[in-house]
C-alpha cells in the first residue's frame, strides 16, 4: 500500500471548462423564481426542480471524463477568474473538480434532484411553494459551490451561502414563531463555528499567502507543530458548527421546524456533511498534527453518543431522525479523526448516510402528510398495512443504518467501527454500544410507527402518498440497500489519491468479516431486541409517561444542551450587555448630560451676577479696576 | 518765640488742618444722611471747604469759581431738583443685594489705597510752586486766560459748544409732548355748543345771583322774567351749605316801596 | 505744605464718593457722589499743577467744572423725567435687565 500525498491538479479540459454550469444553473434559476414574483407560481417548481436534474447530468457526464482517466489525471482544475489581485498578492476563484469533490457534486445534485421532485408533491398546498424551491435552487448552488472550490476562501463564501439557505428554509414558515426562533437559533450557533473557520483562513493567508487547497497541502509540512495544531483545531470549530457536533449541536433537533424536504436535503444528506468534507479536505493538515486529530475523533466519539442518547427519548418522529443524524455524523468525524486510513470510510459512510437518511426523512415527510403533519408517533401505530410504499421503503432504510449485513450502513459502518477500534479500543468500543443503541432507537420508531396497534387520533383517515412523493422514495431505497455492495470495492480506491489515503489490500463486494464486525451484529440485535421487548409486546402509551429513569429525563431535555448555553453564555453574555449599557447611559450618557448639566449649573450660578441693579455693575466694575491696578502695580508695570 | 513758630506753620497747613477733617465728616454725612436736602447741603459744604484749600493753593481764580459756578450754581441745581422730586422722601439704608455693603466699604478702601500708592509715586521731587507761573502775565487770572485762549483754545470752543448742547438738551428733555390735543378755548367752544345740540345744555353762563336793593350777594338768587326763581343762579354748594334765600322776601321791600310810590304818585295825578 | 497730604485727601474724598455712588439708592444722591468725586480729582489737578509749577493743572480744573456743570444739568433733568414717568427716584426700580 502506497501513501499518496494528494494528486497534482491539471487543466480543463472537454466539458470541464463548463463545470461552473453545476453551480450557475441552479442560482440563476433561483434568482428568476425569486424575482419573477407571483407569475410564476405555476410554473415556478418545474424549473426549480429541472435546475438541479441538469445540474446532475452535467456532474454525470464529469464523472463519467474522470473515470475514463488515469489515475494521476483524476483532478482538473478549473479557475474561473481572478477575485482579488493587488499588487502581489492575489486570489482567484476556481473550481477543482477530483475524486471526492464529484461524489459530492454527484451525491448534492442525485439526492438533492429526488428530493425536488417529492417537493412539488409535498409543498402542493403551500402558496409560497416557489419561494421554497428558489431557496432550495439556492441552496444547491451555495453547496455545490462549498465542494467544488479550489480554495477556502470560496469554499467559505458556499459555507455561508449554505448557512444563509438553511435560515431561511427552517423559518420557511414565518409566521410560526418557533419557526423564526428556529432560524435564528441556527444561524447564530453556525455564526461560532464560522469563526472558527474564518479564523483558520486568516491563519492561512498569514502562514502561506494563500488559502488555496495547493498552498496550504504544500506548506503544511513546513509549519510548527503548534500552529498547524491550531489551525486544525479551528477548522474542527468550523465543522463541528456546520455539522452540528458537541459542543455547537443544539440547532439541529430546532432545525427540525422547516418542511421535511428542507430536513431530508439540508440537514441529513448534504449541508451537515459539509463539516466532514472539511476536516477531509484538510487532511494534509492533520496529517502533521495529531492532537488535533485526536480531537476530531473525541467530538465525533461523544456526538455520537450524544446524538443515540437523544434519539432515544424523543418522540416526535423527525427529532428522532435528527438525533440519528446527529450520530451519524458523529461516526463520519470519528472516521475523519482516526486518519487516512479511514478517510475513505468517511466519505463512504456520508454517501450511504445520504441515501438511507433522506430516505427516511422523505418517508416520514410522507407519513405526516397522511397524518395531517402530526409528528407525534404516540398518534401514529399500524401503519404498515395502510402505506405499503412508505413502509417498504422506509423499512430498507431502516435495515441499512441498524447494518444489517448486505445493506449499504452495514459496509460503511462496520469499516468505521473496525478502524476505530485498531486506532483506540476506548473510541471502538463506544462506536460499537454507540451501533446498539442506534438498533435500539430506530426499531422504536418502527413500533410505534408502522408495527403496533393503531393510536389515530379522530379524523385521521392515513393514506398512500402521490406518487410524486412516492416514487422518489422508491429511487432512494434502491441505493439504500444495494449502494455498499456497489461501492465497498471501489470508493476506498477511488478516494485514496485525493485525500492521502491508503489503498486496500483487496477491497470487494463481500463483506469483510472480523471479529469486530461479528461482536458488532451481536450488539445490534441486542439492540432491536430490547426494543421489541419494550415495544413490540406492550402497547405504547399515547401520552407521555412518566419516569424515573435517569436516562431518559436527560435524553428527553436533549442531553440538557439548550440549558448549558443558556448557563454558560447567555446568562453572562446578557449580564454583559447590561453591564455595557449601564456604562453607555450611566457613563458615556451621563458624561455628556453632566457637561450639559454642568453648563446649565455655571449659567444657573453665574446669571445671578446680572441683578439688574446699577449699583451692582458699578462694584463690580469699581473691583475690577482695582484688581487690574493692583496687578500693574504689583507686576511693575506701572 | 514768634519767629520759629511761622516757618514750621504756614497758612496753608492750617487751612489743610482745618478745611480737610471737616471735607471729610462733612462728606461721609452726604453720602449717610437720609434726606437728599441734608446731601446736598453737605456737598455744598464740601465744595466751599475745597475752595479754601484752591486758595490756600495759590489757585484765587478757582477759589470764586469753585464758589460761584460749583456751590453756586450746580448745587443749587441739586436743590431745586431735590425740590421737585420728593423733599419729603426719606431713603432706607436696608440692603438688597446681599453682601453689596461690605463689598461697597472695602472696594473704597481698596480704591483709596490704590490711588494714594499709584498718584503718590507720581510726586517725585520738591513742589515748585505756581508763584512763578502766576507772575509770568501778571496774575494767576491772567496766566489762566493766556493758557485758556492760547493753548487751549480749541478745548475752550469746543467746551462752549458743549455748554450750548447741554443747554438744548435739558430744554428739550424737558420738553414733555402731549399725549392728547390741548383744550383750548376754540375747542371748549365748540365742546359747549355740541352739548346744546346733543343734549339741550345751556351754551352760555349761568345767570348771575340776584341783585336786590338790600341784597347782592351771591347767596341770593335771581328772578326770571316771569318772577319765578331761577335755580341756576346760585352756587350748588352754597344752596347745600345754607339753603336758598327766600327771593320773595328778598324782593318785598323793593316791591313795597314801588308799591308807596305808586300810591303817591297817584295821589299826586289826582290832586293835578 | 507737602503735597502728599492732598493726595492723601483727593483719594480719602474719592473713595467716599466711590461708596456713595455704590450704596444710596436715591438717584440725586448717587448723583451728588459722582460730583464729589470729581471735585476730588480737580483737587488732585490743582495739587500737581503746583507741584509741576505750572498753570496746566488749574485750567484742566476749570475744563472740568464746564463739563460737570453741563453734565448735571443734563443728567438732572433725565432724574427729572424718570421721576415723572415712575414717580420714584430710586435707582433699583430700574432693574429690567435682569436675570
Amino acid at each position: 500500500m502506497t501513501l499518496l500525498e494528494g494528486l497534482t491538479p491539471v487543466a480543463p479540459t472537454g466539458l470541464f471548462p463548463y463545470a461552473w454550469l453545476l453551480i450557475v444553473v441552479p442560482l440563476v434559476s433561483a434568482a428568476i423564481l425569486l424575482l419573477a414574483g407571483k407569475a410564476a407560481n405555476s410554473w415556478g417548481h418545474y424549473l426549480g426542480t429541472l435546475a438541479p436534474i441538469v445540474s446532475f447530468v452535467v456532474a454525470l457526464a464529469l464523472f463519467a471524463d474522470l473515470l475514463g482517466r488515469p489515475e494521476a489525471q483524476h483532478a482538473v482544475s478549473v479557475p474561473l477568474y481572478t477575485w482579488i489581485a493587488t499588487g502581489s498578492w492575489s486570489m482567484g476563484v476556481g473550481l477543482l473538480i477530483d475524486p471526492l469533490s464529484i461524489l459530492f457534486a454527484l451525491l448534492i445534485t442525485g439526492v438533492g434532484s429526488l428530493i425536488h421532485v417529492y417537493s412539488i408533491g409535498y409543498m402542493a398546498h403551500d402558496p409560497g411553494r416557489r419561494r421554497f424551491f428558489a431557496y432550495l435552487n439556492f441552496f444547491i448552488a451555495a453547496m455545490l459551490t462549498l465542494v467544488l472550490a479550489d480554495n477556502y476562501a470560496v469554499l467559505f463564501v458556499g459555507w455561508e451561502g449554505v448557512g444563509l439557505a438553511s435560515y431561511l428554509l427552517i423559518s420557511f414558515w414565518q409566521h410560526k414563531p418557533t419557526a423564526a426562533t428556529a432560524g435564528k437559533k441556527a444561524f447564530v450557533v453556525n455564526r461560532v463555528g464560522d469563526l472558527g473557520l474564518t479564523m483558520a483562513i486568516f491563519t492561512m493567508l498569514a502562514m502561506f499567502g494563500s488559502s488555496s487547497f495547493d498552498a496550504v497541502n504544500a506548506g503544511a509540512s513546513k509549519m510548527s507543530p503548534a500552529w498547524v495544531t491550531l489551525l486544525g483545531m479551528l477548522l474542527l470549530v468550523g465543522a463541528c458548527g456546520k455539522s452540528a457536533q458537541v459542543p455547537l449541536q443544539s440547532w439541529l433537533l430546532d432545525a427540525m421546524e422547516g418542511p421535511t424536504p428542507v430536513s431530508a436535503l439540508i440537514h441529513a444528506a448534504t449541508m451537515v456533511t459539509a463539516g466532514v468534507y472539511l476536516v477531509i479536505r484538510s487532511h494534509a493538515i492533520y496529517a502533521q498534527t495529531s492532537a488535533a486529530a485526536l480531537a476530531v475523533a473525541i467530538v465525533g466519539t461523544v456526538t455520537l453518543l450524544a446524538g443515540a442518547w437523544i434519539g432515544t427519548s424523543k418522540d416526535d418522529i423527525k427529532k428522532v431522525l435528527a438525533g440519528s443524524t446527529m450520530s451519524q455524523i458523529g461516526y463520519m468525524m470519528l472516521a475523519a479523526g482516526i486518519g487516512p486510513i479511514a478517510y475513505p470510510f468517511a466519505i463512504f459512510h456520508l454517501l450511504t448516510h445520504g441515501f438511507f437518511k433522506a430516505n427516511m426523512f422523505l418517508g416520514a415527510g410522507s407519513v405526516m402528510h397522511g397524518m395531517n403533519d402530526d409528528v407525534n408517533m404516540r398518534h401514529y401505530g399500524g401503519l404498515a398495512k395502510v402505506m405499503k410504499i412508505t413502509y417498504y421503503t422506509f423499512l430498507m432504510g431502516y435495515l441499512a443504518i441498524i447494518g444489517t449485513p448486505f445493506f449499504s450502513g452495514f459496509y460503511s459502518k462496520d469499516s468505521i467501527i473496525e478502524a476505530a477500534w485498531e486506532k483506540q479500543p476506548v473510541l471502538g468500543a463506544l462506536a460499537l454500544i454507540a451501533a446498539g443503541i442506534t438498533a435500539f432507537y430506530m426499531t422504536r420508531l418502527m413500533f410505534m410507527t408502522f408495527w403496533s396497534s393503531k393510536r389515530w387520533a379522530e379524523g385521521v383517515h392515513p393514506h398512500e402518498s402521490p406518487a410524486v412523493m412516492w416514487v422518489p422514495l422508491v429511487l432512494l431505497a434502491i441505493p439504500s440497500v444495494i449502494a455498499g455492495m456497489v461501492m465497498n470495492a471501489w470508493i476506498a480506491g477511488w478516494l485514496a489519491p485525493a485525500v492521502g489515503g491508503e489503498v486496500p489490500a483487496n477491497p470487494s463486494w463481500l463483506p469483510h468479516l472480523s471479529l469486530i464486525g461479528v461482536v458488532t451484529l451481536v450488539v445490534v440485535i441486542a439492540g432491536v431486541g430490547v426494543a421489541y421487548l419494550i415495544f413490540g409486546r406492550t402497547s405504547i402509551p399515547e401520552s407521555v409517561p412518566f419516569t424515573r429513569n435517569v436516562f431518559t429525563i436527560i435524553g428527553r431535555h436533549d442531553l440538557y444542551g439548550d440549558a448549558f448555553n443558556e448557563a454558560v453564555f447567555m446568562k453572562p453574555g446578557e449580564a454583559l450587555t447590561r453591564g455595557v449599557v449601564a456604562v453607555d447611559s450611566g457613563v458615556v450618557d451621563g458624561a455628556v448630560r453632566g457637561s450639559g448639566a454642568l453648563a446649565l449649573g455655571l449659567g444657573g450660578g453665574l446669571r445671578k451676577l446680572q441683578n439688574g441693579y446699577v449699583r451692582s455693575y458699578g462694584l463690580t466694575m469699581i473691583v475690577g479696576v482695582i484688581v487690574v491696578a493692583l496687578a500693574l502695580i504689583i507686576g511693575r508695570l506701572v | 518765640m514768634t519767629a520759629l513758630l511761622v516757618p514750621l506753620v504756614t497758612g496753608a497747613a492750617v487751612a489743610y488742618w482745618i478745611c480737610g477733617p471737616i471735607m471729610v465728616a462733612a462728606a461721609v454725612a452726604m453720602i449717610l444722611s437720609r434726606k437728599a436736602v441734608y446731601s446736598a447741603l453737605y456737598l455744598a459744604l464740601v465744595m466751599v471747604n475745597l475752595a479754601i484749600i484752591y486758595a490756600s493753593q495759590d489757585a484765587p481764580f478757582l477759589f470764586v469759581v469753585q464758589i460761584i459756578v460749583y456751590t453756586g450754581a450746580v448745587m443749587m441745581l441739586f436743590l431745586f431738583v431735590v425740590m421737585l422730586i420728593g423733599v419729603d422722601t426719606r431713603g432706607t439704608l436696608v440692603e438688597k443685594v446681599k453682601g453689596h455693603t461690605v463689598t461697597s466699604v472695602i472696594a473704597g478702601i481698596g480704591g483709596f489705597i490704590l490711588l494714594a500708592i499709584a498718584i503718590g509715586r507720581g510726586l517725585v521731587g520738591p513742589a515748585i510752586g505756581v508763584e512763578a507761573a502766576n507772575q509770568t502775565y501778571g496774575g494767576n487770572v491772567q496766566g489762566l486766560a493766556a493758557l485758556l485762549f492760547g493753548r487751549y483754545v480749541l478745548a475752550f470752543e469746543a467746551t462752549s459748544a458743549l455748554l450750548i448742547t447741554a443747554a438744548v438738551g435739558a430744554m428739550v428733555l424737558a420738553n414733555v409732548e402731549r399725549l392728547t390735543p390741548k383744550f383750548d378755548q376754540t375747542a371748549r367752544a365748540k365742546a359747549r355748543i355740541e352739548d346744546y345740540a346733543t343734549r339741550g345744555a345751556h351754551p352760555g353762563p349761568r345767570p348771575s345771583s340776584g341783585v336786590f336793593a338790600r341784597h347782592n350777594s351771591i347767596t341770593s338768587p335771581a328772578l326770571l322774567p316771569d318772577g319765578s326763581v331761577s335755580p341756576d343762579s346760585v352756587s350748588a354748594v352754597l344752596v347745600q351749605r345754607s339753603g336758598l334765600a327766600d327771593a320773595v322776601a328778598l324782593a318785598a321791600p323793593a316791591k313795597e316801596a314801588f308799591a308807596a310810590l305808586d300810591v303817591a304818585q297817584g295821589e299826586d295825578e289826582e290832586e293835578l | 505744605m507737602n503735597p502728599n497730604f492732598y493726595v492723601v485727601l483727593a483719594a480719602i474724598l474719592f473713595a467716599i464718593g466711590i461708596v456713595g455712588f455704590l450704596v444710596r439708592k436715591n438717584a440725586l444722591v448717587v448723583f451728588m457722589s459722582v460730583e464729589l468725586m470729581l471735585n476730588a480729582s480737580n483737587l488732585l489737578l490743582v495739587t500737581f499743577s503746583r507741584v509741576h509749577g505750572t498753570l496746566d493743572g488749574q485750567a484742566a480744573s476749570f475744563f472740568v467744572m464746564v463739563v460737570a456743570a453741563a453734565e448735571v444739568v443734563v443728567g438732572l433733568s433725565i432724574i427729572v423725567m424718570i421721576y415723572r414717568s415712575r414717580q420714584s427716584a430710586n435707582v433699583d426700580n430700574e432693574n429690567l435687565l435682569r436675570y
